[in-house]
């Protein structure tokens, strides 16, 4: 499995995930689905819905803006691929409370932010068993024209 | 009879369907006979103890049911029940 993101992208989700440190930072990733390879084309960046005392190590997209994600992805012609989600002053793997709520198919984007510093990306695809993750491998692409 | 509308993550326990028209004279009936028509839905929507998962969210065209009457909120042919994810973790 591998996902293909342009090197603006993945800079713009780490970013967004020192912005929003000390908690989570979270959004949806859109672009197309072409079996054996994902393109990343867009992010589409939103409030962590959790409450404050909670943001630290948790986060929510409530299904009202996942209503409007479906919406600005048909707009675009794309589809929700993923969701990105930082983990603060942890690492980039996905804890037993992301298994208990991931969904299949996503692609599960999370980057760590040590001491308010982007230290890596990893993605991941919950199994079909809901037991575990597979890694799903980054490609990054750079634009050629700079 | 009502249609439920099936978000991408839930396409391939449902034989790559995007929306189902079922019938159900309640939101639980609807839900229900979806999982009758495709059992692997079954526990991507419910847990072991037969409630839906905590991010399992329905909505009647654009309300909520939540802030209608739940699973138990009637419904009429011709209606759109949409299966919206909210997505959480940390």
């Amino acid at each position: 499995m591998n996902i293909h993101i342009p090197a603006t992208i993945l800079d713009q989700i780490q970013a967004h995930g020192e912005k929003t440190y000390p908690y989570e930072g979270a959004g949806l990733i859109l672009g197309q689905d072409e079996g054996s390879i994902r393109r990343v084309s867009s992010l589409i960046f939103l409030e962590n819905a959790r409450e404050e005392g909670s943001q630290h190590n948790r986060y929510l997209i409530t299904p009202e803006d996942m209503l409007q994600g479906e919406k600005e992805a048909a707009r675009l012609n794309s589809s929700i691929l993923g969701i990105f989600h930082s983990h603060p002053d942890h690492p980039n793997l996905p804890s037993e409370y992301d298994r208990e709520f991931a969904l299949p198919w996503y692609s599960y984007l999370i980057t760590s932010i040590n001491k308010g510093k982007r230290a890596g990306s990893r993605c991941w695809r919950l199994a079909e068993d809901r037991e575990s993750f597979s890694e799903e491998t980054i490609q990054i692409i750079h634009d050629p024209e700079g | 009879m009502p249609t439920l509308k099936i978000p991408t993550p839930l396409r391939p326990y449902a034989n790559g369907e995007s929306s189902m028209v079922l019938p159900g004279e309640i939101v639980e009936d609807l839900l229900q006979a979806a999982v009758e028509v495709h059992p692997m839905l079954k526990k991507h929507l419910f847990n072991e103890d037969g409630q839906l998962r905590p991010y399992v969210n329905l909505f009647l065209d654009e309300n909520n049911i939540n802030q209608l009457e739940g699973l138990k909120t009637p419904l009429s042919d011709g209606d759109t029940v949409l299966l919206i994810p909210s997505i959480a973790g940390g």
